[in-house]
C-alpha cells in the first residue's frame, strides 16, 4: 500500500514534468494567434443609412456577404468577418501585404453604373454575371465584363442608340472609362480599360464580381501590426512567462518545501490543461491574453496558499499529518470557492462588456481561475495523500510548518504574532 | 503568555486617512488635469514606424507641420529622454481620413528614408464614447453582482465593506494613473476589472476566517475589534504569500513584457498592491465600523425603550 502510494507519486511529478517539457512550447504555438502577436490588421465597419438606403439587419447580412467574397479574394488563411452589434462588422485580416489597398477594396460601395451622353443609367453592377481581369495583346490591362441575360440585352440597346457617342462606365460615381461606341454590341460582354497594373485591374474586377454593397460603409477603426512588432511581442511575452513562472515556482518551494515542490507540480500540470482547453475552445491568443494567463499562474497558487496554510494550523494544534491535511482541505475549500467566485463574477461581465483582445483576456483569466481550483483541490490533494501515505516524511517541518513569518498557536486562542 | 501584537483595526483612522490623502489628491488632479487618454477613447491616429536610418524629432515634426499637423504628438522610443534622433518614431494626430494618412506617410518616406511600419491604428471619435460608457456599465455591474454573492454568502455590511475597499481600489488605481499622467487604453479596462476580482477575492478569504471565528467563539459582548485583528494576522501569512507571487508574476510582465503590455501591468501592479492591503487596511476596519454603529443603533434603542418602560412606570 504505501509502497504503491509512492510510486503514483513519483508517476505523476515525472509524468507532468515531463509533458510540461516536452511539449509546452508545441501546445502554445499551436493555439492561434491574434493579429496582435502574428500581424495584420483589423478593421471595423459601419454602416451609414442615407436617404436611399436604410441600414437593417438585412441589409448588413448582405454587406457581411459581399465582404466575405471581398475578402476571399484576397487570399489570406484564417480571415475573419463578423457581425458586430446592428450595424458594424469586424473584418480581421492575419498577415495582409498591403493594408491600405485592402481598406480601400474594403470600404468601397462599389455600385458600377453605365450611362448614356445624357447622364441616364441603363445598367448597373446587378446586370453583371462575372468580371475578370485580363492582359490582351497590346499589354493592357483590363477588367473583362459579361451581363447576365438581361443585362446583355440592355447593352445591346444602349450600344445600338448610341453609336458614334460616348457612353461612361463610373464606379462610386467617377467615371472609369469613357468610350465612343463604333458599333452595336450584342454578345453581352464589354471591357473596361485604363488599370495600371493587373494587380489593379484584380481588385476592380473583385468588388464588379461580390457586388454593390447595399449601403453606405465608413471604416471606422483600423488596427495594423507589422509583422516585426508581432514578433518582438510574442519573444516578450515568452520571456515574460518563462520569468514569471519559473520565479513563482521558486516562491513556493522556498515557502513550503515539499509541499511547495507539490504545488509547482499541480502548477504545471494547471498552465498545460489551460493551454489545452483554450486550443480546444479554439481561441485566439491576443497580447492580453497571454498577460491573463502569466497573471493566472500567480493567482493559481492562491488555492494552494490557502489549503497549505490551513493544512500547517491543523498540524499545530497537535493532528497527525493525514486528519490534518483532511480536515485542512475542508476548511480551505469553502475560503476557495467564495473566494474564486467573484474572480469568475467579474471576468464574465467582462467578457460580456469587451471586444476583441479585453474578450481574449476575460476568456483566458475566468478559464484560469476554474481550472487552477481545479488542480488545486484535485492533484494537490492527491499528490499529498499518497506522500503521506508513503509515509516517507515524518516531521511536518518539511511541509514548512514551521516557515511563517507569523505564528498563530491555534485556532481557537489567540494569535501570536512576531513582528 | 501572550506577545503584543500590533493593533490594526483599533488604528484604522490612520489608514483611512491615509487612503483618503490618495483618493482626494487624486480626485484633485482628475479634475483639473484629467487624465492622459490613449486614442481608444479620444478617436485618432497612430502611426508607429521603425525608420533603416536614425530620424530627427524636430524632421519629422516639420513634415507634419507640411500638413498642417505640427501639433500631432511625436515620441521616439528605444532611446532616453533627452535624445532627438531615434529609429522608432511614435506619431499621434487626430483621427485622420485614410488618403490623407497615406499622403503623410508618403511624406515621410520621401523626406525622411525608408521605414517599417510596426503598428497603425485609427479609431472613431465615436467609438471611444461607447467604450467610455461600456466600461462604466461593467464595473458597476461587477461591483453589483459582486455585492449580492457576498451578502448572500456572509452579510449585507460583509458586502458593504467589500464593496467600498473596491471602490477604494479603483480610485486609487485612477489617481495614481491621473496622478503620473500614464496612458489610459482600453486594457486598462481589464486592469481594472480583474482588479476588482482580486481585491474582493482577497477580501474574502478574511472575512471567510471572521465568520469561522465569529461561529466558533464569538460570545456576545466579545470584543469584536480583537476577533478581526485575529482573523487578519491568522490570514497574515497566506496574505503575504499571495500577493507576492501575484506581485512577481506582474513586475514580470512589466519589465520583459512588450511596450504594448506596459501600462496594463502597470495598473495591475498599483491595483494588487493596493488590493491586498485594503482587504486588511479597509474593508476589515470598514466591517468593524459597521458592525459596531449597528450595536450602538441597537444599544440606543434599547435604552431608549427602557427609558421609556422606567418614565411608564414611574408615571403609574
Amino acid at each position: 500500500m504505501k509502497r504503491g502510494s509512492l510510486w503514483k507519486l513519483a508517476a505523476t511529478v515525472i509524468g507532468v514534468i515531463v509533458v510540461f517539457v516536452l511539449f509546452i512550447k508545441p501546445l502554445a504555438f499551436s493555439i492561434r494567434q491574434g493579429l496582435d502577436l502574428q500581424g495584420g490588421t483589423h478593421v471595423v465597419l459601419e454602416g451609414v443609412s442615407t436617404p436611399n438606403a436604410k441600414v437593417n439587419d438585412d441589409a448588413m447580412n448582405r454587406v457581411q456577404k459581399i465582404m466575405e467574397n471581398r475578402v476571399n479574394g484576397m487570399g489570406l488563411t484564417e480571415p475573419i468577418i463578423q457581425r458586430e452589434g446592428k450595424d458594424r462588422i469586424i473584418i480581421e485580416l492575419p498577415g495582409v501585404k498591403n493594408p491600405d489597398k485592402a481598406i480601400d477594396i474594403l470600404g468601397k460601395t462599389a455600385l458600377l453604373e453605365f450611362k448614356d451622353e445624357d447622364g441616364k443609367v441603363v445598367l448597373t453592377g446587378k446586370d453583371l454575371k462575372n468580371a475578370r481581369e485580363e492582359t490582351n495583346q497590346q499589354g493592357q490591362n483590363l477588367v473583362e465584363l459579361e451581363f447576365t441575360s438581361a443585362g446583355a440585352k440592355k447593352f445591346a440597346e444602349l450600344t445600338e442608340e448610341n453609336v458614334g457617342r460616348h457612353i461612361s462606365i463610373l464606379l462610386d460615381g467617377k467615371v472609369l472609362t469613357s468610350p465612343v461606341v463604333n458599333e452595336p454590341i450584342t454578345g453581352g460582354k464589354a471591357v473596361i480599360t485604363g488599370s495600371r497594373t493587373l494587380e489593379e485591374a484584380h481588385n476592380l474586377a473583385l468588388l464588379l464580381r461580390s457586388g454593390a454593397l447595399p449601403v453606405k460603409v465608413q471604416v471606422i477603426e483600423v488596427r495594423t501590426v507589422g509583422p516585426t512588432l508581432g514578433q518582438d511581442s510574442k519573444a516578450k511575452s515568452e520571456r515574460a512567462f518563462i520569468i514569471g513562472v519559473s520565479a513563482v515556482v521558486l516562491f513556493m518551494l522556498l515557502f513550503y518545501r515539499v509541499s511547495g515542490f507539490i504545488a509547482d507540480i499541480s502548477l504545471m500540470a494547471y498552465v498545460m490543461i489551460l493551454l489545452f482547453a483554450l486550443k480546444m475552445l479554439d481561441a485566439t491568443l491576443t497580447l492580453p491574453g497571454i498577460a491573463g494567463i502569466i497573471l493566472s499562474v500567480g493567482m493559481a497558487v492562491d488555492a494552494n496558499v490557502l489549503i497549505f496554510e490551513h493544512f500547517k494550523e491543523e498540524i499545530r494544534l497537535g493532528k497527525t499529518l493525514r486528519s490534518a491535511m483532511n480536515s485542512g482541505f475542508k476548511r480551505a475549500f469553502i475560503t476557495i470557492f467564495d473566494s474564486n467566485l467573484t474572480t469568475i463574477i467579474a471576468a464574465v461581465v467582462l467578457f460580456f462588456f469587451g471586444t476583441g483582445p479585453i474578450r481574449g483576456f476575460a476568456i483566458t483569466l475566468g478559464l484560469g481561475v476554474v481550472l487552477s481550483m481545479f488542480t488545486a483541490i484535485t492533484m494537490t490533494q492527491y499528490m499529498l495523500r499518497w506522500l503521506i501515505d508513503a509515509n516517507i516524511i515524518h516531521n511536518p517541518r518539511f511541509f514548512g510548518a514551521s516557515l511563517s513569518f507569523f505564528t498563530s498557536d491555534n485556532a481557537s486562542g489567540d494569535g501570536k504574532a512576531v513582528k | 503568555m501572550e506577545k503584543k501584537r500590533f493593533d490594526i483595526v483599533g488604528h484604522r483612522k490612520i489608514w483611512y486617512s491615509f487612503s483618503l490623502l490618495i483618493i482626494i489628491a487624486g480626485l484633485i488632479c482628475m479634475v483639473t488635469r484629467g487624465f492622459n487618454l490613449g486614442i481608444d477613447f479620444t478617436g485618432g491616429t497612430i502611426i508607429d514606424l521603425q525608420f533603416e536610418q536614425k530620424v530627427n524629432i524636430n524632421n519629422v515634426r516639420s513634415v507634419m507641420d507640411s500638413y498642417d499637423l505640427g501639433d500631432s504628438q511625436i515620441q521616439l522610443s528605444g532611446v532616453s529622454s533627452s535624445a532627438v534622433e531615434a529609429k522608432n518614431v511614435m506619431i499621434r494626430t487626430k483621427d485622420l481620413p485614410q488618403q490623407e494618412r497615406q499622403k503623410i506617410m508618403q511624406g515621410l518616406k520621401e523626406k525622411l528614408g525608408a521605414y517599417k511600419v510596426l503598428r497603425e491604428e485609427k479609431v472613431g471619435a465615436t467609438i471611444g464614447k461607447e467604450l467610455v460608457m461600456n466600461a462604466i456599465w461593467a464595473t458597476i455591474l461587477s461591483w453589483v453582482l459582486i455585492i449580492v454573492y457576498v451578502s448572500y454568502r456572509f452579510e449585507f455590511k460583509f458586502g458593504l465593506a467589500a464593496i467600498l475597499a473596491l471602490v477604494h481600489d479603483t480610485l486609487v488605481v485612477l489617481s495614481i494613473f491621473s496622478l503620473t499622467h500614464r496612458q489610459i487604453d482600453s486594457s486598462f479596462i481589464a486592469a481594472i476589472l480583474t482588479i476588482v476580482g482580486f481585491s474582493v477575492n482577497d477580501t474574502i478569504v478574511i472575512f471567510d476566517r471572521i465568520r469561522e471565528n465569529l461561529k466558533l467563539h464569538f460570545r456576545r459582548g466579545g470584543d469584536i475589534e480583537e476577533l478581526a485583528n485575529r482573523s487578519i494576522y491568522q490570514t497574515l501569512t497566506r496574505s503575504i504569500y499571495t500577493v507576492s507571487t501575484v506581485l512577481v508574476t506582474t513586475i514580470a510582465l512589466y519589465v520583459f513584457g512588450g511596450d504594448t503590455t506596459k501600462n496594463f501591468a502597470f495598473a495591475l501592479i498599483i491595483g494588487f498592491a493596493f488590493g491586498s492591503y485594503s482587504s486588511i487596511f479597509t474593508a476589515t476596519p470598514l466591517w468593524i465600523t459597521f458592525t459596531e454603529y449597528s450595536q450602538k443603533k441597537r444599544e440606543r434603542k434599547r435604552q431608549a425603550e427602557q427609558e421609556a418602560a422606567l418614565a411608564a412606570k414611574a408615571k403609574k
